[in-house]
């Protein structure tokens, strides 16, 4: 029963030697076989390199070394370059790809000791919100494998669910951490932008991305980003400000703490149910001596719309370099140029993918470019500044992570726009570069729902903190799936 | 209507590569000439995953080249990504600036043929990264992609459409490179591409005030060139229009075997290079103590050094401006005249002179360690103390130039030095006299012309080393008789 351990009780277990690297690492790999075959959540499973590298973490450990991860077994997101193992995005066009270097994400997690045991599956190149768009295959929700784990990251959340691995790494862009933690009962941090290095992450939108952590609680979040976290030279857009100790801060009383619900998210398209859930969070929060009232973001429901313009369009660019000249997928035989760019392209990517080429292409083309992407970016700083307003009020803003639970396998596929809704209530904190995370807070007909805590920005030691009473109070973040017990 | 009835109005585009050792957004080295692709890191290459950060000395570049032609240095300006897909522009988009360049509202000065001064506006100055070289020759008919030059910075430097002719286009050309190598941001080696230039040009009724269609001739990089695709495709725009037709906007390429421009793509065809600013970097700030610092560090200007060496030397506007064209020049010439301090002009002479024309001969650069600046200042000097004329001075120069040795040991070794006794000058007189009794007799009798006959035989009979002055004056004493 060791994948019952949190990340935090494996590390302390593993330095008060009650049992091995090793062993633990062959524990989860015998989980992830087991698992792998319902799931999919892996693309990649480095075994023979995982056990290298738990058997150095052992000899660290015996030798009073090693980092505050130790001998942990992790898995990364397939989008974090990890060097001499493929790195494929979810997508045909770099199934082939091996990258020469790590991100800077997977060196730090390296450096604290981290042990990875995979690359993990997820929507084509992050764009998706239920893990179906990836080349290798839908990953399955492991509370119920006919529906999906929610994305881009289905593979870590499910993974971690399943307790596959204990935590992950994963981005979000628009929801990709908070909503699959969401259906998948799990805790998902996505922290302010910049406070992560994108370097190495491969781009979607390069504005939104974030790279943060999924787990199965706020301690073990806040121990995986205190490693991951802080400035790096290589990537213009992180913050030069120190990190403080997450973990060291989970403990501090709620008491005094005002708490914003979001008005707006408790719209018609919330299920009924999954209100009652947040409402029931809310409560234990107000126990815990919080005080809770009502905030409006007026500006925010433009939140999906204002997205839906500038992710494309930045990924539209950001995709470009799949050109089958230097890397990834390249056509047979190609006749000439064009004919090289238009077949690799088209066989490479798949039809979401190309979907949003096409919308960021357009969006971005002249005549075009005033009414949608400006326009878009002015909105943006409309949804910025009601967020602003509300932290003059509040110490954090609550709500739902999405609209609904888990739904079935193929029931969105056909239609883009109601595919797109599932983010609508997690996109906002993106736009506004601020950090944000998903906590289980209850079943929905059988299935997870989360309660989303948005905080102002480099505020994720609060929320965090918020995060990690309520689990004290509550159990949903312990309960995990009958099948993968 | 005739040519002479019509206006060539000619705006340019400048690429300068700036002289910094690593790229613009990458660590890799920009020297020139190494293997294909040995200088193109990850991010050069554009790998899934990596991101730019901005090479700072490429900002104090732009800036010093802003705080050179006096123009507005923004505060604020933003890196945009400009998209095309290309082999050899790896990531699909260039990075460049687009509505906020960091450089704007400067202008050059620059003296045109007849003498005058004409002001011509830079409208922006912003930076971009250069990309990579696609190679078409030896390699089977498939194309080879260099990466190493992709990522090297680059300023572009946009003119006002200010400029009427081919000349005065290749006059402000040259000036924007003096200006860059003064500054020291620019090597300005043409051949290797570091400065290169787009020319856009149009043609308009003589007196009409709005613009006509342009056409843009991408990519001449040597002067000549330039001048020439200026005046081929402005001829070709007006017997186009003369003939009934009507100019096209579009994108041409000079050919330079035979002379002319044609058309690469039309507007219609024009990529949509779909700008937007680049979300991996952050808007370029830029604060008054930086521009402070930077201004400081600026050396003498052109402008500033020919007004000087016309105040300091007693030289015409013109002589200055040549001198100064090029900071070694204008260094060497100093050097020069700080070893002859009395003789500046005859400095400025022989500099311009002999000098140039032996240098250019070889196709040699100042300071390329021929004739060091203390050699030719000991010829000077022995001309100014009338050791020899400046007839034999261009012998000694010869030799000098040919032997490497100084001015003296020529003039000693060679018997050059000059005759100033004058008893020796008058026996040279009489002889000459005497053996040409009959221009004598015809100079006496009012053919004054003569009189250089005489200066000449003289000249003849003591090897050209008589000293003129002194021969002068003993010849309008003895003639007359």
């Amino acid at each position: 029963m060791i994948h019952r351990n949190s990340i935090t009780q494996l590390a302390a277990g593993l330095r008060a030697k009650k049992f091995s690297s090793v062993e633990l690492v062959r524990a989860y790999l015998q989980r992830i076989e087991a698992g792998q075959a319902v799931l999919n959540a892996f693309i990649s499973v480095t075994a023979s390199q995982a056990l290298e590298a738990a058997a150095a973490a052992d000899r660290d450990i015996a030798a009073g070394r090693g980092g505050p991860l130790a001998g942990v077994p992790i898995g990364h997101k397939d989008l974090f370059c990890t060097a001499g193992v493929r790195t494929t995005c979810g997508s045909r066009m770099l199934d082939n790809f091996v990258s020469p270097y790590d991100a800077t994400v997977v060196a730090k997690l390296k450096a604290a000791g981290a042990v990875t045991l995979g690359k993990l599956n997820m929507d084509e190149f992050a764009m998706g919100s239920s893990n179906e768009t990836s080349y290798f295959g839908p990953v399955r929700n492991p509370w119920n494998t006919d529906f999906v784990p929610g994305g881009s990251s289905g593979g870590s959340a499910a993974a971690v669910a399943a307790r596959l691995i204990p935590g992950a790494t994963a981005t979000d862009t628009g929801g990709s951490i908070r909503q699959p933690a969401a259906l998948c009962g799990i805790t998902g941090m996505k922290p302010t932008y910049g406070r992560v290095s994108r370097y190495g992450m491969i781009a979607f939108a390069s504005s939104l991305d974030q790279g943060g952590v999924l787990a199965t609680s706020a301690a073990d979040a806040a121990l995986m980003l205190r490693e991951m976290a802080g400035f790096d030279p290589n990537d213009s857009t992180s913050v030069n400000t120190p990190v403080p100790d997450y973990v060291a801060a989970l403990d501090a009383p709620l008491a005094g703490m005002k708490i914003g619900l979001i008005k707006e998210f408790l719209d018609e398209g919330l299920d009924r149910e999954n209100e009652r859930r947040i409402r029931d969070a809310l409560a234990v929060l107000e126990r815990l001596g919080a005080s809770v009232r009502e905030v409006s973001l007026p500006n925010l429901p433009l939140s999906v719309p204002v997205y839906y313009v500038v992710a494309p369009a930045e990924c539209s660019s950001n995709l470009a370099r799949y050109d089958g000249v230097r890397f990834g997928h390249r056509c047979k035989d190609p006749r000439d140029l064009q004919d090289l760019y238009r077949r690799s392209r088209g066989e490479g990517f798949g039809a979401e993918v190309k979907r949003r080429v096409m919308t960021g292409t357009y969006v971005l083309s002249a005549g075009y470019y005033d009414a949608y992407y400006l326009k878009a970016q002015r909105v943006r700083q409309l949804i910025t500044a009601d967020f602003k307003r509300a932290f003059a009020e509040v110490d954090v803003l609550v709500g739902p992570t999405s609209p609904t639970p888990a739904f079935r396998i193929g029931a969105k596929t056909a239609d883009p726009i109601t595919m797109y809704l599932n983010d609508i209530y997690t996109i906002g904190a993106n736009l506004a570069g601020l950090p944000a995370l998903s906590v289980p807070c209850g079943f929905v007909a059988g299935l997870p729902v989360g309660l989303q805590v948005v905080g102002p920005h480099f505020a994720e030691a609060r929320i965090l903190n918020v995060a990690h009473r309520y689990q004290l109070e509550t159990d949903w973040h312990q309960k995990s799936p009958e099948r993968f017990a | 209507m005739t040519t002479a009835q019509w206006e060539t109005v000619i705006g340019l585009e400048i690429h300068a590569q700036l002289a910094t050792r690593s790229k613009i957004f990458s660590g890799a080295s920009t020297a020139y000439g190494a293997p294909p692709n040995a200088q193109a890191s990850l991010i050069d290459l554009g790998f899934p995953g990596v991101l730019p950060v901005l090479n700072a000395e490429a900002v104090r570049m732009a800036v010093r080249f802003g705080l050179a032609i006096g123009a507005r240095i923004a505060r604020h300006s933003v890196f945009a990504r400009k998209n095309y897909f290309y082999p050899d522009l790896p990531k699909g988009y260039q990075i460049s600036q687009y509505e906020l360049p960091v450089v704007a509202q400067g202008s050059l000065d620059v003296v045109l043929d007849d003498g005058s001064t004409k002001r011509v506006g830079i409208t922006r100055a912003h930076l971009e990264e250069d990309a990579g070289k696609s190679l078409h020759e030896g390699l089977g008919g498939l194309t080879g992609v260099d990466l190493n030059r992709a990522g090297t910075p680059l300023i572009e430097i946009v003119s006002e459409p200010d400029l009427r002719s081919a000349k005065e286009a290749v006059a402000y050309m040259k000036k924007v490179h003096t200006l860059v190598r003064y500054l020291e941001i620019c090597d300005g080696n043409m051949q290797e591409g570091s400065f290169r230039c787009d020319a856009n040009v149009s043609v308009r009724p003589k007196g009409s005030t709005t613009l006509g269609t342009r056409a843009e001739i991408k990519n001449v990089n040597s002067f000549r060139y330039v001048e020439k695709a200026i005046q081929y495709e402005a001829a070709r725009q007006i017997e186009l229009i003369e003939s009934g037709g009507k100019v096209v906007q579009e994108t041409r390429l000079y050919d330079a075997d035979k002379g002319e421009t044609r058309s690469m793509r039309t507007k219609e065809e024009a990529n949509d290079y779909r700008y937007f600013p680049d979300p991996d970097l952050l808007p370029l700030a830029i604060d008054e103590a930086f521009i402070e610092q930077v201004r400081a560090d600026l050396p003498e200007l052109p402008d500033e050094k020919a007004g000087r060496f016309s105040s300091q030397y007693g030289l015409s506007p013109y002589d200055a401006g040549v001198l100064t064209a090029s900071r070694e020049l204008a260094d060497y010439y100093e050097e020069v005249v700080r070893a002859v301090p009395r003789e500046p002009k005859l400095a400025a002479n022989w500099v311009m002179g002999e000098l140039a024309a032996a240098l250019n001969k070889e196709s040699l650069e100042v300071g390329s360690g021929k004739m060091p600046a203390g050699q030719l200042a000991g010829l000077i000097t022995r001309i100014a103390d009338q050791t020899i004329s400046g007839k034999i001075a261009k012998e000694v120069f010869e030799a000098m130039w040919a032997g490497g040795e100084g001015a003296d040991a020529i003039i000693e070794s060679k018997g050059l030095k000059q005759i100033t006794d004058t008893g020796a000058i008058e026996r040279a007189i009489e002889e000459v006299m005497a053996k040409n009794p009959g221009q004598l007799a015809e100079y006496r009798a009012g053919k004054d012309k003569l009189f250089g006959f005489f200066v000449g035989q003289v000249m003849k009979a003591t090897q050209g080393k008589a000293n003129p002055a002194q021969l002068n004056e003993l010849l309008k004493k003895k003639l007359p008789g």
